[in-house]
């Protein structure tokens, strides 16, 4: 079986790359997908530390996954009708190009 | 660390960077289902069956077809004509110091080298009992949620028409 840091140095890697993506695209819907990324990183810690804790039959560890799923679809499905909205207002989805409220 | 992990743990790695990587937001999307994919299976080897079949159900089946979606219409010529970004340099050196933080911390730990306890007796029964007894106000509290974000993405992405909405 492996460790528990096995698990948690790929949800490390998944949250690191998911970072770089949402710093560096330009594009908003590449931004949202970083964010979904990194959201299933904390996800997957949820759950290998709910597996090696020392009682798994209280389930918390589930639970607060399961809630997070929800919230993230919740989040994805709000966060792709802004875009959208924003594409449809300004013909762009280029995050860089959105700047009326810059001073 | 199990043969099975590793093929796992490295295509769901593999098809993140991908995800983040491509120019083709398409094939940016693709990837992105099957970095959910993997994830699903990470959870299945980590006996948590029913987060895993939510995961294939939420992420492999709802959020990346409204991500597909959200990228069709917002297609504006030519899928590679994203411009590429004045400083990647500066994200990837931030991501890459963040990574080097927490991978430090996690092989100095002591927490890190616990060995798993034999399976946890978790059904789908007990769960659902713990759904609505235990946290069922957090349930209550979701659907809320859940029902606000679908009228408000309705409302959100609903055409103006002629000025009025």
């Amino acid at each position: 079986m492996t460790p528990l840091s096995g698990y948690l140095l790929v949800s490390a890697l998944l949250f690191c790359i998911g970072l770089a993506g949402a710093l560096t695209r330009r594009n908003a819907i590449m931004v949202l997908i970083g964010i979904e990324l990194m959201l299933n990183a904390a996800n997957l810690n949820f759950i290998a530390f709910w597996r090696f804790s020392e009682t798994p039959e209280t389930q918390t560890g589930l639970m607060f996954a399961l809630f997070s799923i929800a919230i993230a679809a919740a989040e994805a499905a709000v966060g792709l009708a802004l875009i959208i909205t924003i594409y449809r207002h300004f013909k762009t989805s280029n995050v860089d190009k959105v700047e009326e409220l810059k001073g | 660390m199990t043969l099975p992990f590793a093929i796992i743990a490295g295509l769901t790695v593999g098809s993140a960077i991908a995800a983040m990587s491509l120019r083709n937001m398409v094939h940016c999307a693709l990837s992105l289902v099957l970095t959910f994919a993997g994830l699903a299976g990470l959870y299945l080897q980590l006996n948590a069956e029913f987060v895993g079949f939510t995961q294939i159900l939420v992420y492999v089946g709802a959020v990346s077809i409204l991500i597909v979606f959200a990228i069709l219409l917002t297609r504006s010529t030519d899928p590679k004509d994203e411009p590429a970004t004045v400083t990647p340099w500066v994200g990837i050196a931030v991501a890459v110091a963040a990574f080097l933080t927490m991978a430090l911390a996690v092989v100095a730990s002591p927490v890190g080298k616990r060995v798993a306890a034999p399976a946890p007796e978790v059904s789908v029964k007990t769960l659902g009992q713990k759904l609505m007894t235990d946290y069922v106000l957090p349930l209550e509290v979701m659907a809320l949620l859940l029902t606000a974000a679908m009228l408000g993405a309705v409302i959100i992405a609903m055409k103006d028409k002629e000025g009025q909405r």
